[in-house]
């Protein structure tokens, strides 16, 4: 199975790799995947008083493709609103990287670290959780 | 040095050009059909077939009589397990093997399940080996077919097979090998080994392929099996179909290169893979799976703790090798080798095979050194899992949110 271009590029040159200050309020953290599974993704965001995501960082233990879905996802999370972060559907991570079918499974893991750590970022600052319709497991 | 460079020599290995010469007449001149015994194409080509059965009997210390050509390895396997089965049914219905072996040995196993058999799936120990006093308490007076593989795809530990074979003779059972990855690379002897049956095939060592040999013991005893497929009777009944004669005159050729080379190609691929194992172990939290003594000369499988195998072959782009993790695969369980050895599903998504061969260099072996470590480095430097275990985390008390 052969890699798509974009798929490769965020593998080879990872965009936002790092770790910010979990104890933070101002950051939300998503931890998602199992080792036992082969995919482990680890998403950040720091969000400012508008509620806008002012910088994103990942790591991530996986194939090459969950790699690349996690660093796309924080290119694309970097200056939007919580509210449309929320709304970045795991469909449009495998549209853009051109994603085969049995690598689905990470876009999806890729859209529950986003889901994951803004809920972690709203849990800190005394809101609810928002619980997804889109049920994936 | 040309890139990408062979490292999975266990799953194919590249013919050799002698073999590609000794096969090209047989091609478009001596054309014939074996079994043509009126002329003096078929001749021609019975000839070719004669010579490259000697060929490969000798390379195994059988007779040319006891070697029954099949399309590969898998055909082999199940000529030996089934016809064995279907022969002597009447004396038992219990076959033994290991849950280690390859799938073309598990999957006819499972098939005689349907059809009555009793199969015992012996564990193997954390390195890799089986345990004899297992395999003779799992002997029944219905056991007719012990069947454990000589070293192993995947890790490349050799079972001990003169015991194994000690132990089935003594209760009466017949013992088949697959022996597609050590024929060739170690010396094997069905006679010193006490071997009844044994599979093997070209690709695995610098031949064509599409063609393998079952080799089906004459004497003490005379072992039978029943064709599983019906045709002119080819191969003393027991394979029918038209013989593959170029195939049959590279795989003789490719016998016959090993047979000749082998002591020296062992010790220098023994060496290099050392020399790969020696430096890829000074990573930290890197670990070589299988026991270390008893086992193939080319073969290194390493896992890389807190990377996952996928993601680490990309990195190694300009090397082709083959890692334990799911993610490779068909299925979405990591290598059932590994984890039958004991390791964690986390350990065996982060193995990676190498597998050396005949035209494997020093150059290349440095090479892939150099581009492992920095792989690695650079994977571990994306993983949470490094980050957490460098923080002193206990990743086995994290709770996962499964996926």
């Amino acid at each position: 199975m052969a890699y798509s271009d974009k798929v490769i590029d965020h593998y080879t040159n990872p965009r936002n790799v790092g770790t910010l200050d979990k104890s933070s309020t101002k950051v939300g953290t998503g931890l998602v995947g199992a080792p036992e599974c082969g995919d482990v993704m680890r998403l950040q965001i720091e969000v400012n008083e508008e509620n806008v995501i002012t910088d994103a960082k990942f790591k991530t233990f996986g194939c090459g493709s969950a790699i690349a879905s996690s660093s796309l996802a924080t290119e694309w999370l970097k200056g939007k609103s919580i509210d449309e972060a929320m709304s970045i559907d795991n469909m449009d991570i495998v549209e853009e990287l051109a994603l085969p079918p049995v690598k689905i499974h990470c876009s999806v893991l890729a859209e529950d670290a986003i889901k994951a750590a803004i809920n972690d970022y709203r849990i800190k600052n005394g809101l609810e959780p928002i619980v997804s319709e889109k049920a994936h497991h | 040095m040309n890139l990408p460079i062979y490292l999975d020599n266990n799953a194919t290995t590249p013919m050799d050009p002698r073999v590609l010469d000794a096969m090209v007449p047989y091609f478009t001149q001596k054309f014939g059909n074996a079994a043509s015994r009126n002329h003096a194409f078929g001749w021609a080509a019975e000839e070719g077939i004669d010579y490259a059965r000697e060929q490969v009997a000798k390379l195994i210390g059988a007779n040319e009589k006891e070697i029954i050509f099949t399309s590969g390895a898998t055909e082999a396997d199940n000529l030996a397990i089934k016809g064995v089965f279907e022969m002597y049914k009447e004396k038992g219905n219990h076959i033994i093997t290991c849950v280690t072996e390859h799938k073309a040995v598990l999957d006819t196993c499972k098939h005689l399940e349907k059809a009555g058999a009793s199969v015992t799936y012996l564990p193997v120990k954390e390195d890799g080996l089986i345990d004899l006093q297992e395999l003779e308490n799992a002997i029944t007076d219905k056991t007719i077919l012990v069947s454990i593989m000589y070293g192993n795809n995947e890790i490349g530990v050799i079972q001990p097979i003169k015991e194994i074979a000690a132990i089935a003779h003594k209760h009466g059972a017949l013992f088949f090998t697959d022996a597609t990855q050590a024929v060739g690379k170690i010396p094997v002897d069905v006679i010193a080994d006490g071997i009844d049956l044994l599979a093997f095939s070209g690709h695995k060592m610098y031949g064509p392929k599409g063609v393998g040999a079952l080799y089906v013991r004459r004497k003490n005893p005379r072992v039978k099996v029943t064709a599983q497929m019906d045709g002119g009777g080819h191969e003393r009944g027991m394979r029918s179909g038209t013989l593959n004669v170029p195939g049959i005159v590279g795989f003789g050729k490719a016998c016959e290169l090993c047979r000749l080379e082998m002591a020296e190609e062992s010790k220098r691929l023994s060496a290099l893979r050392d020399k790969l194992e020696a430096s890829l172990t000074t990573l930290e939290e890197s670990y070589v799976n299988g026991n270390r003594e008893f086992r193939l000369p080319h073969v290194a499988n390493i896992s890389f703790k807190y990377v996952e195998g996928e993601g680490l072959m990309m990195a190694m782009k300009d090397m082709a090798v083959s890692s334990g993790s799911a993610c490779t695969s068909a299925s979405l369980e990591p290598s059932y080798v590994l984890k039958s050895l004991g390791l964690s599903d986390d350990l065996a998504h982060s193995s990676i095979r190498f597998g050396l061969g005949r035209f494997t260099t020093e150059e290349e072996v440095d090479f892939a050194i150099e581009q492992t470590k920095k792989a690695v480095n650079h994977l571990r430097d994306l993983s949470p899992l490094w980050e957490m275990f460098k923080e002193g985390i206990d990743l086995d008390k994290v709770e996962w949110v499964e996926h």
